[in-house]
């Protein structure tokens, strides 16, 4: 195609010359309209931020956000998914990917676009065509077991919140021990304790996604496929059987 | 049809990443309504479909599909252009028969992103310079014919997504067996393929000459489906 590329798909071409693109994954009502405008409120002087919503009904996320007034409105796009939320962020990306691409054109230059995925379940994780990074967010309120059952998201998304701890001791979880779960079902990887109440978590959050996107603009991140749900057992009378995603 | 099957199969495919998905064709208001309540009102629902807007499209399918066949790498920069040309009175003439402003910009909306999944898919030198949002049977017709396929087979194409996607969505809006719906598509197939056979047939015609179809009923829904509050599918 060669001259004749538009600027998006130079864009996608060469991730360094285009912004940083950041899905925030996770269950429903873990908070991940709450990260976000938070990201935005703490980071918009500093940074050029849009944002895209996926939504099953309407665009209910997206008049969160334009409620909580911490971007200009326009900047904040509404994808409904319709009843497949999971489809738009991993098998068919075209909805959310132009969404991405009229928001880095139409508002160019951006740093960043964080784009929210519709709350699904354990499973559900960006393909790297759509996003450069993900956040995978739990919550207290979910229950301290749900970081020790891992799965794709909770085991290889870029970075785990683990959101709402100011609530940890209304719903009789040990935070620690949580983040401590979540931390060895990662290996390690990168966990991150989240209250929008408590600034300094914020601003542990908003330093990790200031580090992100240098190491996006130097050309050192590399983005990493959590992969679809691992091949897993299923028991039943007959003994079990061994269950593929695909 | 032994040449293409291969590429029809692809274009046709509702797994195609392209966003269809996120529609049902009407099905979803009909059902609120209370229009389509089991398979039957489904089959009469379906054929429907597939005499109004489906043939309508299936037409427009047809004609982008000849407008652009021949047009390829080598062809002269007018011819191109003359290409070009028709493909864009194609679609203002299809949104003449498209009353519905949200089903305008449901077709709209699928054929932009069916062109960009193409361009990923089978890149063509004429995609960049084709109006970016056609109408989905322009779009449609226009990558069939850019998979090296004939106008009946983006007629077929078109006829079958009008008929497969209420099929698939069904079973998520009401109480209906998988296997009735697909049911109701095999015994509709007599019917679409005589419906694709007449669109091909006017493939060549002047774009104000194709058919225009209309379905008031789904016209008026499809307006209030596009606000009402806690809808499943955007369509």
């Amino acid at each position: 195609m060669g001259s004749e590329n538009t600027v998006e798909e130079q864009g996608t071409d060469t991730p360094g010359a285009r912004s940083l693109r950041l899905g925030v994954a996770g269950p429903v009502g873990t908070g991940k309209s709450s990260v976000i405008a938070a990201l935005c409120r703490a980071l918009s002087e500093e940074m050029r931020i849009g944002v895209v919503t996926n939504d099953i009904y309407t665009d209910e996320d997206a008049r969160f956000l334009k409620a909580e007034g911490v971007l200009p409105e326009e900047r904040i796009r509404a994808v409904e998914t319709g009843a497949c939320p999971h489809t738009a962020i991993r098998d068919d990306v075209t909805m959310n990917l132009l969404a991405v691409e009229d928001l880095e054109q139409d508002f160019a230059p951006l740093d960043i676009v964080l784009v929210e995925s519709g709350g699904d379940n354990l499973t559900a994780t960006f393909s790297p065509s759509l996003v450069d990074a993900q956040l995978f967010v739990l919550d207290v309120a979910g229950g301290g077991d749900v970081a020790r059952k891992g799965g794709p998201g909770i085991g290889r998304a870029d970075l785990v919140v683990v959101n709402k701890v100011d609530l940890a001791d209304h719903v009789g979880v040990d935070v620690p021990q949580m983040v401590d779960d979540a931390t060895r079902a990662r290996e390690g990887a990168p966990v991150l304790a989240l209250s929008g109440k408590r600034w300094g978590t914020v601003e542990q959050l908003c330093e990790w996604v200031r580090g992100l996107h240098r190491r996006h603009l130097s050309g050192t991140h590399v983005p990493t496929d959590p992969g679809p749900m691992a091949p897993h057992f299923h028991a039943d009378e007959e003994g079990g059987y061994l269950h593929s995603h695909v | 049809m032994t040449h293409g099957t291969a590429g029809l199969l692809l274009l046709a495919d509702g797994r195609l990443p392209a966003g269809g998905y996120a529609h049902s064709g009407g099905l979803e208001a009909a059902v609120r309504t209370g229009r389509v309540r089991d398979t039957a009102d489904l089959g009469r629902f379906l054929t429907g479909r597939a005499t109004t807007t489906g043939a309508t499209n299936a037409a427009f399918a047809a004609a982008a599909c000849a407008a652009l066949r021949g047009a390829g790498a080598d062809a002269e920069p007018g011819e191109e252009q003359q290409t070009l040309t028709r493909l864009a009175v194609l679609d203002t003439e299809l949104d003449a028969r498209t009353p519905s402003p949200a089903l305008r910009r449901v077709s709209h909306a699928l054929g932009r992103q069916l062109l960009r999944a193409l361009k990923a898919v089978n890149p063509h030198p004429l995609q960049q310079r084709m109006q970016q949002g056609p109408n989905h049977p322009v779009a449609f017709g226009a990558g069939a014919a850019m998979l090296g396929l004939t106008p009946v087979d983006a007629a077929r194409g078109v006829l079958h997504e009008s008929v497969s996607g209420p099929s698939s969505a069904v079973v998520k809006l009401m109480s209906a067996d998988p296997f009735d719906a697909y049911r109701t598509i095999a015994e509709l197939r007599g019917l679409l393929d005589e419906i694709a056979e007449d669109a091909a047939g006017r493939a060549l015609d002047h774009p104000e000459d194709l058919p225009s179809y209309g379905a008031p009923l789904s016209d008026h829904l499809a307006e209030d489906h596009e606000t009402h509050e806690t809808r499943l599918f955007a369509s």
